[in-house]
């Protein structure tokens, strides 16, 4: 049976255009522009889904996004506002979490426990035995109001976009239209965010003058230069200084878009959300709000009932009383302002008769309550006010505001259209000349680089629009749901408030009111005066609960936007990828892991010769008369006295002790140095090197050239003949000895820097080229060393070797507590020095002693390789633990370092290390860090 | 927001909060105990703080912020140098 009316005026339904879709599996059809709930509900549904707890029938209440019974299914997407989103040919719309259907639900059974549903009955029930905890969260798990989801979902596009607009409103109506057209008229920006599909607010339902009016504000807002309109858009949360989060999803190509905008004024225009009026049964199909009929009238064209009792204390009750009556319905109008009231609505299923004040039983299937509003505050709370109560007028109204955030219209006060519309033009008059001033204030500041803007000039005055006159109409003298989503009634806020959760943030968390999908905007009013009702205190006592953003739901695709991954590679990247390194993604790096067996790559190295690329290695670049002092400083060891063509390997601390990077420093003239970091700490130390030359006003220019040079380690015995033919640098060891660094050419690339340094513990020289010139180099050696054995190894075969020498790594073998002495560098903290990063407390542990030690560590079972954190336990204590390990190849065995209390440290001692599999490993603590060649005669070859 | 004096006013995701700076005691004659107020404690008032924010993403330099905790309000910023 239709309930499609003739064409009228206003309607945004295209009647040409009829589109088929399905709910549950049965065909409806509506026009372009329908939502699904009018389409459908023009079709004559009236039940659209079942309630959380009780398993009640619902149907439309306010017929838009606020609506709490109209959450659907389409396809693959849950959780649809069947009262936002337009009807599109061939949709698939099914209720949630209804079973097996709507009509029939199994779970309605709950209605028949309902009494043992009481607020917070899951804090008492669900606890005990604790073994079928499973078998509750089976159940429990139905209950849910959430729709499906597919991991199948085909993928969809979000993104962010940034935006300085001068003013944004937020309410596309009338008086955010108005403000917007004003504010542009200054010679702002403007960005227009409406919820809706339309601009117009409340004047699209009104009557013949307000659709005209509506029309002139349309079109003047369509010629205004500078105002870009965002419908289908909600500003969603405002952050410091009117950081403003928009999400658009009106967007033709992505799916929902972020928009992060910085606003210099933020105009809050966003009208009255209307209240529910609780009462028994007000939950029934076919009670609505005077704005959910009006939005059906006059939008869709859809008649919601034949027989309707309208309950009006104010013009949007009557409006609705009047047009229901020309559309052809039968209305009873109830008139709250003259003692009018309803008590019950009666029925099975849906409203089939009204209970009135006086007794009077009235025959309806459609009962109208408009009984008041509540003002989304949303936005202004998150700017820092503080809303406060009007009992005049029945609501809560906006506080103090800061000088970049004004409101403008019904969100507060009130007016005729034409007062609301000058209210708006008089804000987005004043809001656009603050904008401009803000404008030329950070000019000011950018082009001087002084003092920071200061607000020059005071802003005029606001204008003031007064809020009038409402009836307080809450709850009716019979009780009824105060929350429809959570399904939470006023008899259980009131339990609530006799159980001692007698604050509003206590009741609201212990009954769950407000917390639902609508998160309090149909609820929070209802909510507070009932408890205010039941502690005996004002409404304007009570308070009101915190709004919080997102203040509209956000998918989680449009928080995180497009996929940026930043991702860094050395220029020999192709050349890894050709000969099939596996990559290893360290931090944003991606670095060659290996090229094959890392066990052959190992033997390579130390029978013949390797190349590896460590581009990653931080690289600083130093010059000036204080770089000796910096040294100095963030060191721990010696740097005054480092000659011109001398490396020397340094360890820094933090201020507490801890260890915090490492790496090799070379001189390479007089006023000139090259220092390198670990790859993961070059960001680190560069930001803390600069701290320290700024606290300190050394003369010290620091450039980071990780990037500038790309560095190839060539080791192994074969290594000096290999660089020798790409090379005129001096290579015999007389000229040329470890910890040593030249500058020279290499493969006929000048400026590079060649030092002798030695992780691996292998004869080796590390080339730093400049970056763009690193291939010909790489692809020089490869070429020149064939009848060496010259092959590539890549990060694992380094580790392992790395590790056979003992070589700690910070952040592997020390952690956020390691502190220099327990890493073993005594021989690098020169205790004597008047003062270097860490000093104090370094001291102190010297003196008190008893600190952990890191040592080497080899299983008595050399098959064993424990895996890395492997516990180090004594007893029941646990008192170290495996912090590297690997096979090593080069002695056939596992080796490892560790950490170990000091009680366990000493040379020979046995421990016990604990392996995943529960069983315990025999171990001994080794004399040195290196397991091979102690004395280190390879490297110094 | 701030207000970089080199650069101008810029989103607060360019800097790197550094909070509190007290002044560093000299290591030669300090306690323990005072050297560890010096790391680890805090002020933390409700209300103006001066702090150290680190222009990270823009010209790298250290400034010293007056800030209101309460309201973010920025009421001065200065390079640290003087």
């Amino acid at each position: 049976m239709s309930r499609r009316l003739p064409p009228r005026d206003g309607e945004v339904i295209d009647r040409s255009q009829t589109v088929t879709f399905t709910w549950n599996g049965a065909r409806h059809s509506g026009y372009v522009g329908d939502t699904i709930a009018s389409a459908l509900a023009a079709d004559g549904v009236s039940i659209f889904s079942r309630s959380l707890k009780y398993r009640r029938r619902r149907g439309i209440v306010t017929a838009g996004f606020l609506d709490p019974n109209l959450m659907v299914q389409v396809g693959d997407e849950p959780n649809v506002r069947a009262g936002h989103r337009l009807v599109e040919e061939g949709m698939q719309v099914s209720a949630q979490n209804a079973w097996p259907s709507l009509n029939v639900d199994a779970k309605s059974a709950s209605r028949l426990i309902s009494r043992f549903l009481s607020p917070g009955f899951y804090y008492k029930t669900f606890i005990k035995p604790r073994m079928l905890w499973p078998v509750y969260q089976r159940v429990l798990r139905r209950f849910g109001y959430g729709g499906t989801l597919s991991v199948d979902s085909a993928r969809r596009r979000y993104d962010h976009r940034f935006a300085h607009p001068d003013v944004v409103v937020a309410g596309g109506g009338p008086a955010g239209m108005a403000a917007a057209i004003a504010a542009a008229d200054t010679g702002a920006s403007v960005m227009l965010v409406e919820e809706e599909h339309h601009l117009g607010g409340h004047l699209r339902w009104g009557d013949e003058a307000d659709l005209a009016a509506l029309r002139r504000l349309r079109t003047r807002v369509e010629q205004a230069p500078g105002i870009e309109v965002l419908t289908d858009s909600v500003v969603a949360g405002r952050y410091d200084h009117n950081w403003v989060a928009i999400l658009q999803r009106s967007h033709p190509q992505v799916t929902e878009r972020m928009i992060k905008a910085r606003a210099k004024v933020l105009v809050v225009a966003a009208g009255t959300v209307e209240r529910p009026y609780v009462f028994e049964g007000n939950d029934l199909p076919g009670v609505l709000l005077s704005t959910g009929v009006l939005r059906l009238l006059k939008l869709h064209a859809v008649l919601p009932g034949e027989r309707a009792v309208v309950f009006s204390a104010n013009a949007s009750g009557d409006a609705a009383a009047a047009d229901l009556e020309s559309a052809g319905a039968a209305v009873t109008l109830v008139d709250a302002r003259i003692g009018g009231g309803i008590t019950a609505a009666k029925g099975r299923g849906r409203v089939r008769r009204v209970v009135l004040a006086d007794g009077t039983e009235v025959e309806a299937d459609l009962l109208v309550t408009a009984t008041g509003w509540t003002t989304p505050t949303a936005l202004l709370n998150m700017a820092g006010s503080r809303p406060v109560y009007s009992q005049r007028a029945a609501r809560f109204l906006p506080g103090d505001l800061p000088s970049d955030v004004m409101v403008a219209g019904g969100v507060c006060g009130d007016g005729e259209r034409d007062d609301i519309i000058e209210h708006g033009t008089a804000v987005g008059d004043e809001a656009g000349r603050r904008a401009l001033r803000t404008r030329s204030n950070w000019r000011a500041a950018g082009a001087t680089g002084g003092a920071p803007p200061t607000d020059v000039s005071e802003p005029s005055a606001t204008p003031i629009l007064e809020p009038g006159d409402h009836p307080e109409l809450y709850r009716s003298t019979t009780h009824g749901l105060v929350d429809f989503s959570e399904d939470v009634g006023s008899k259980d806020l009131v339990a609530a408030v006799t159980e001692g959760y007698d604050t509003i943030e206590l009741s609201k968390r212990y009954t769950t009111a407000t917390m639902g999908p609508l998160q309090g905007k149909l609820e929070v009013g209802n909510t507070v005066a009932v408890v205010a009702s039941a502690t005996g205190r004002s409404i304007a006592e009570t308070g009101t609960t915190t709004w919080r953003p997102p203040y509209a739901p956000v998918s989680l695709g449009a928080l995180a936007g497009r996929n940026h991954e930043p991702v860094r590679h050395s220029p020999l990247q192709a050349w890894h990828v050709r000969n099939g390194a596996r990559p290893l993604i360290a931090g944003q790096w991606i670095r060659p892991d290996r090229y094959g067996d890392p066990a052959d790559e190992v033997r390579n190295v130390r029978s013949n010769v390797g190349i590896i690329d460590v581009t990653p290695l931080g690289k600083i670049d130093l010059r000036g008369p204080d770089v000796p002092t910096l040294l100095e400083f963030v060191y721990t060891n010696r740097w005054q006295k480092l000659a011109v063509g001398s490396v020397r390997y340094g360890v820094m601390c933090t201020e507490d002790g801890v260890v915090f990077d490492d790496g090799v420093v070379g001189r390479l003239g007089d006023s000139r140095w090259l220092m390198t970091t670990t790859s993961g700490g070059a960001g680190r130390v560069w930001n803390w090197l600069d701290d320290w030359i700024q606290a300190r006003g050394w003369d010290v220019r620091m450039t980071a050239v990780t990037d500038g040079y790309a560095s190839i380690n060539v080791a192994g015995p074969r290594s000096r003949e290999l660089l020798e033919r790409l090379t005129d640098i001096e290579l015999a060891p007389e000229a040329f000895g470890y910890m040593e660094v030249r500058l020279g050419a290499v493969a006929g690339v000048a400026g590079c820097v060649v030092w002798r340094i030695g992780f691996t513990g292998e004869l080796s020289y590390e080339v730093h080229i400049p970056a763009g010139f690193a291939m010909a180099v790489w692809e020089a050696l490869i070429e020149a060393g064939t009848d060496l054995g010259v092959a590539p190894f890549g990060i694992e075969a380094q580790r392992i070797m790395r590790l056979e020498k003992g070589h700690f790594i910070v952040g592997q073998d020390t952690d956020g507590l390691t502190r220099g002495l327990t890493a073993g560098l005594d021989w690098a903290i020169k205790l004597d020095k008047p003062d270097f990063s860490g000093k104090p407390e370094l001291a102190w542990q010297f003196e008190r002693g008893g600190y952990p030690r890191l040592v080497a560590i080899q299983p008595e079972n050399p098959a064993v390789v424990p895996e890395e954190a492997s516990q180090i336990i004594e007893g029941t204590d646990i008192i170290g633990r495996i912090t590297s390990s690997r096979w090593s190849p080069t002695l056939e065995r596992g080796i490892c370092l560790g950490q170990v209390a000091a009680s366990h440290a000493a040379a020979g001692t046995v421990v016990t290390v604990r392996l995943r599999d529960g069983s315990e490993a025999r171990a001994r603590v080794m004399e040195h860090h290196a397991h091979f060649d102690p004395d280190g005669e390879r490297l110094r070859g | 927001m701030i207000t970089c004096p080199h650069c101008g006013p810029r989103a607060s995701s360019e800097f790197t909060h550094r909070g509190e700076a007290p002044d560093r005691p000299g290591p030669a004659q300090v306690s323990p105990e005072a050297w560890r107020e010096y790391l680890y404690t805090r002020d933390n008032a409700a209300g103006p703080v001066t702090e150290e924010w680190f222009h990270v993403s823009g010209c790298r330099r250290f400034l010293v912020v007056e800030r209101d905790s309460r309201t973010n309000e920025v009421t001065s910023v200065r390079d640290r140098s003087g």
